[in-house]
């Protein structure tokens, strides 16, 4: 398989590194700080590709800390705030769409 | 049930050991992701959207008590407090921890469930008919056959890096209940005239990117030779299967480009070399393992109890009975489907509470044994005719006693864009929309058997392909696009359904299919006319018609 750093980029707007964290797996963004966070809100924004191959190898390198970090689009509104860019990335950040049964 | 021997147990155990080394190697940064994926993987653990999932085996479907409660002592303790039974007679962990999971997997050991091979490129859980052992007229219980075939390719070298992943299931009834059609290796269990127990074996079947039904072999396969003539089929594949392709690299695409005589032609010359050696099965191998599956001790018990004649007088009794109560091979006993489509409701999904509740019905009412069906519901196999109103009245207190088994609302549905990484669209809301359309249970009732199946990718794990009505869920231009099929089957008339026109919207799809469903209820020539049935009659042009006149 293709490692995510070999693989062509096209960032069409505003992009993040998103990954799942190792230990439970939850979603998890790269941030300015060189580290992860559960919060859309502190990811690290890139608007090129030079910028997104740069956070996404600083990402593939904490191999530890999260695992299969990849660009993933966002868009930002006018007050600054981060929205996921598609409907998966949306279920990513705040869950199922569904009622869960219990 | 079967019981495990100190071998099996020792088995399990080992794995948790190793498994667990392995997880705290990961964490702790000794193993990167790249050399831990294929470990987790041999251990049923996926990373999904929001965490890892964890899938667990139920071999041939079938299940203790004490097995069940501890499925839910692991959903209460582990995860978020339920489970998800899938299509191959499997349960489905969605929030799980890497963390807890070598916790998890001990705690499952001790009551013999493991995960191994639940996930990766080998053999699969061996699968077979819900109703196996208790069903009438079955010729003999395929899952002594499913035994020997877990037994023979566990852990083994040969078949734990194969091309791609490997599916088997079996059926020994005329009615096919366990899908073989669409399994790499299908197995119909047969006698000979000698009334010698065989197989007639069928390759290359499958669902997902490229559909196949699968091609019968070999009419008739001896017992003896079962393993060696599944060994040379693995040997073929192992050899000839696209490694460089992982899209063409199933069986069923090897048997597809070589063709069925060829593909046989070279199996048959690989089982000469290996037909008469340690693989052929000596009659105690086989009897040491039947004496393994404990059956029950029935009682002779009346055909129409005093108790069933009252509860008939309940129209709610009666229309849970016709659709979840299924003959036993002894008069005296019923088989009972669960259904855990409840309204409005994920398919397949159970609570903790409902696994226990379960557990505890089942050593009341079921000799303490429980079974998963590929139709992601759950049944007891042995319960006495007398006590099926008690049992249902204790089933709806579970909110288990929705009476729609086969019915329109009966839907498989895989977990889609809500949980899966490969999905592109999302299944459950869908399912759970076509719940709510058709819930008048007079309305279900007279629109008869009819099964719905929905896949959020190509990856067809919701088998749409084989759905009377099949939903795929795709991604175009962002939004999420629904194609629907019509005339699939995954019985013994297997049959892979046609598309009626071009992909719909998210919103639209519960129309649609209330469109194709007024549309038969028009056109079926009886009321004992299935839908399958009327779309085999007319093909798909009038629904067709129907759906996309005012579209």
């Amino acid at each position: 398989m293709t490692s995510p750093l070999q693989q062509k980029l096209k960032i069409n707007g505003s992009s993040v590194v998103t990954a799942n964290r190792t230990w439970d797996g939850i979603v998890v963004y790269r941030t300015a700080a060189k580290g992860w966070s559960a919060d859309l809100a502190d990811a690290a924004i890139v608007r090129n590709s030079d910028e997104a191959k740069a956070l996404l190898a600083e990402a593939v390198a904490d191999d530890v800390g999260a695992i299969g970090p990849y660009i993933a689009p966002v868009q930002v509104d006018e007050a600054g705030k981060i929205l996921p860019g598609n409907l998966r990335e949306q279920i990513r950040r705040d869950g199922v769409t569904i009622d869960l049964p219990v | 049930m079967y019981a495990y021997d100190e071998i099996d147990r020792t088995l399990v155990n080992e794995r948790v050991l190793e498994f667990r080394d392995q997880v705290q190697r990961r964490l702790s940064g000794e193993l990167t992701e790249d050399e831990f994926k294929m470990l987790r993987l041999q251990n049923g653990v996926y990373l999904q959207l929001h965490a890892y999932m964890f899938r667990v085996a139920i071999p041939y479907g079938t299940l203790a008590s004490n097995q069940l409660r501890q499925l839910a002592h692991v959903a209460r303790k582990y995860d978020r407090g339920y489970g998800h039974f899938t299509t191959r007679q499997n349960i489905q962990f969605n929030w799980i921890k890497l963390s807890d999971l070598p916790d998890a997997l001990a705690d499952l050991a001790e009551v013999g469930i493991h995960a191994m091979q639940t996930s990766g490129n080998n053999m699969r859980n061996v699968t077979s008919d819900q109703w196996a052992g208790v069903a009438p007229g079955e010729i003999e219980d395929p899952r002594i056959w499913s035994e020997l075939i877990r037994q023979h390719t566990t852990l083994h070298p040969e078949f734990s890096f194969l091309p791609r992943k490997f599916k088997i299931a079996i059926t020994a009834s005329d009615h096919d209940r366990a899908a073989i059609k669409v399994h790499d290796i299908g197995l119909r269990l047969i006698k000979n005239e000698k009334g010698e127990t065989g197989f007639e074996v069928l390759v290359g079947g499958g669902l997902g990117r490229t559909p196949f039904i699968g091609k019968t072999i070999k009419h008739f396969v001896h017992g003896r030779d079962l393993l060696s003539y599944i060994e040379a089929i693995l040997r073929v594949y192992n050899q000839y299967g696209r490694r460089d392709n992982i899209y063409k690299a199933r069986i069923k695409i090897l048997v597809h480009e070589l063709g069925i005589e060829k593909f046989s032609r070279e199996v048959e010359e690989e089982w000469q070399h290996i037909r008469y050696s340690s693989l052929q099965i000596d009659d105690e191998v086989i009897e040491d393992i039947r004496s393994r599956f404990i059956y029950p001790s029935y009682e002779k018990l009346p055909h129409m109890p005093d108790e069933l004649r009252q509860a008939a007088a309940d129209p709610d009794f009666e229309a849970w009975r016709k659709n979840s109560v299924a003959a036993h091979k002894n008069p005296g006993y019923s088989i009972v489907t669960i259904s855990l489509k409840p309204i409005g409701a994920p398919p397949g999904d159970a609570t903790a509470e409902q696994m226990d509740g379960l557990a505890d019905l089942a050593d009341k009412y079921s000799f303490g044994e429980i079974r998963v069906g590929h139709e992601q519901n759950l049944a007891l196999p042995h319960v006495a005719k007398r006590d099926l109103p008690a049992l249902w009245k204790a089933l709806d207190k579970l909110g288990l006693a929705t009476p729609n088994v086969n019915l329109i609302t009966d839907i498989i549905a895989c977990p889609g864009l809500d949980y899966c990484s490969l999905a592109n669209a999302r299944s459950i809301p869908i399912a759970q929309e076509l719940t709510r359309r058709f819930a008048n249970h007079e309305l279900a009732n007279l629109i008869g058997r009819l099964h719905i199946n929905i896949s959020g990718c190509i990856n067809a794990c919701g088998h749409h392909h084989v759905g009377h009505i099949g939903i795929l869920g795709v991604e175009k231009n962002g939004e999420e696009v629904y194609q629907i099929t019509i005339g699939g089957r995954a019985d013994e008339s297997a049959a892979l359904g046609n598309l009626i026109g071009p992909g719909v919207k998210f919103d639209e799809v519960a129309d649609v299919v209330e469109d194709i469903v007024e549309a038969y209820l028009a056109l079926r020539e009886r009321p004992e006319e299935l839908f399958v049935d009327t779309v085999k009659r007319l093909g798909v042009e009038p629904f067709k018609e129907r759906v996309y006149a005012t579209r």
